[in-house]
């Protein structure tokens, strides 16, 4: 191996420094959450303590946290299938010229570059003149898909522009019909990228906060929650929700990688599945 | 044989249709018809008059505000981009193992997932009054009084940005970079171009698309921006995006209804004349 230049230190130097400052401050609020009962929302740390933490799980004087994590939970779930699913689908259909794709694909670069307060605003409007009720469910439903979908679409035009249509014309010519070849050829194929697509879909759900802000009613979600909590909590408390719902983050981010990994895994064991679609 | 597959591509793509009609036009179309709305104290009535957009356009605000936003859509552009070129291009050439690779660009990659603004909320230990940076500076001898400029101002709206939004160039470059041909820049080097050179006249032209994309998500997630920059200047900055939401609280919605459109119009007009650059599809 040749030697190393020293624009290689320089650089990995820098890089070194982005990680510093990408994750930084989050390690900080991190152990500043730990803060002892008397400290306060900068270092010095008064002891060491979870304090913090048992407020945050004890006391709901500060609002409703429990119940607008389980709200983004569900809401995250709820987006994270539709995403994929639409997407695949999507996915599917742009990969032939169909009258009227061009104008879907301008859509969905549309909804990616529109400032999110748009969206919250005209479904806000829309649902308040004809007088319906926004809800997390509904309004903030549809409103958070505006955001996740375009990136679902984008991450199957990567999966496709890579994708080797030789498997599918082998199937098709041995009789395979079109539902066959999707469902045993090209879903198996793509499936480890579908993975990414879910985690994009629950990830960018559960923080999402412009495009919920006036849709999602009287019943907050979790950033919501957060978000008014800044204007009125002023002890470590808050680190301690920011950790706690950071940690759940890096679980489930941490999940969807070692099952993208083990189905990589399995079918490199397992290889040929020929037959099984008999 | 041609209409049945047309027809099988049109069922794959209507419900993204379906969604985006719903949620994306017709919210559109809702607020250009509401910005010729009127609207009292507490109440919008139907309407069609040009009074919101001259009171827009009348006002000195607007423009100092729409100053504002593209002041810190360039900052943070140039700031991102050349943060975010050079942490790609340690990636794509100087990481020598595709494991190695991998892991570093998932590093890069997770802050994205996380919260905004609890990321957002992890600045203030750092640039408060009392925070890291004032006591770091003070030990040192640097300052003598904490700077007060740290938080709450341009400086911490613009680091935030940064904070939150490299990772929008990272990523597109990053990408496009891994798909240049390794033999263009042999042969560079061979025909005795130095390492500048190369970089400059080989990598940079080849890795435009993806610094076209990175820079459409940034100039537009800057632009589009209202909690970012309430929430790191403390309220005492404004830009098009907090403008638009200053209105909706007061409910003032014709108001905000005709900000927004011309805000809409502006990104619009930005991202039409990149994407005469670039051919985003091509380039995934």
């Amino acid at each position: 191996m040749e030697k190393r230049s020293r624009s290689f230190y320089v650089l990995a130097g820098f890089f070194c420094l982005f990680l510093l400052f990408l994750y930084g401050p989050t390690l900080t609020i991190g152990l500043l959450s730990f803060q002892g009962p008397k400290g306060g929302l900068t270092f010095p740390m008064q002891g060491m303590s979870l304090n913090w933490f048992r407020e945050l799980f004890e006391q709901q004087a500060v609002g409703d946290i429990w119940g607008s994590f389980r709200r983004s939970l569900t809401l995250g779930f709820m987006v994270m299938m539709t995403t994929v699913v639409v997407s695949v689908m999507a996915g599917l259909a742009f990969r032939k010229r169909f009258t009227g794709s061009g104008v879907l694909f301008y859509f969905a670069i549309t909804s990616l570059v529109i400032p999110s307060i748009l969206i919250s605003l005209g479904v806000g409007l829309i649902f308040n003149q004809l007088g319906l009720k926004v809800h997390w469910a509904t309004s903030g439903f549809g409103s958070q898909l505006t955001w996740t979908l375009p990136f679902g679409l984008l991450i199957m035009f990567a999966v496709f522009n890579r994708f080797d249509k030789s498997y599918e014309e082998a199937a098709r010519d041995q009789g395979a019909s079109s539902w066959q070849v999707i469902r045993h050829v090209i879903l198996p194929i793509i499936a480890p990228s579908l993975i990414g697509v879910a985690l994009f879909g629950f990830t960018l759900s559960y923080d999402e906060f412009a495009r919920t802000l006036l849709t999602s009613g009287s019943y907050n979600t979790l950033p919501l929650e957060i978000f008014g909590m800044t204007t009125n909590v002023t002890t470590p408390v808050i680190y301690a929700l920011g950790t706690f719902t950071t940690l759940f983050s890096l679980i489930i981010i941490g999940l969807f990688l070692v099952i993208a990994w083990a189905m990589k895994k399995r079918r490199t064991l397992s290889g040929s599945d020929a037959g099984k679609a008999l | 044989m041609r209409t049945p597959r047309n027809i099988i591509a049109y069922l794959q793509a209507a419900p993204l249709m379906a969604v985006l009609l719903t949620f994306l036009i017709a919210p559109i179309l809702m607020i250009i018809v509401v910005s010729f709305w009127g609207a009292t104290e507490f109440s919008i009535y139907p309407a069609f008059q040009f009074d919101n957009y001259a009171f827009l356009f009348g006002s000195p605000v607007t423009y100092k505000v729409f100053f504002a936003t593209f002041k810190y859509a360039l900052i943070t552009w140039v700031f991102t981009l050349s943060i975010g070129f050079t942490v790609a291009y340690f990636l794509a050439f100087h990481v020598r193992t595709q494991v190695m690779q991998t892991a570093l660009f998932l590093l890069c990659t997770i802050p994205f997932l996380t919260s905004n603004i609890i990321r957002m909320i992890s600045w203030i230990p750092f640039l408060g009054r009392n925070g890291i940076a004032n006591q770091t500076l003070i030990s040192w001898g640097v300052i003598d009084e904490p700077l007060e400029w740290l938080l709450y101002s341009d400086f911490s709206v613009i680091l935030a940005f940064v904070h939150l939004y490299t990772l929008f160039m990272v990523v597109p470059i990053f990408n496009t970079m891994m798909r240049i041909d390794r033999s263009l820049i042999e042969a560079a080097y061979d025909n005795g171009a130095s390492g500048l050179q190369t970089l400059w006249h080989v990598i940079v032209p080849l890795t435009k698309p993806g610094i076209m994309i990175g820079t459409i998500f940034v100039v537009t997630l800057v632009m589009g921006d209202f909690i970012t920059v309430r929430f790191m200047s403390g309220s005492q900055k404004a830009n098009v995006g907090r403008l638009i939401s200053n209105d909706i609280s007061l409910l003032q919605y014709p108001s905000a209804a005709a900000t927004a459109v011309v805000l809409l119009c502006t990104v619009l007009l930005v991202i039409g004349i990149l994407l005469r650059f670039v051919n985003i599809r091509k380039e995934l």
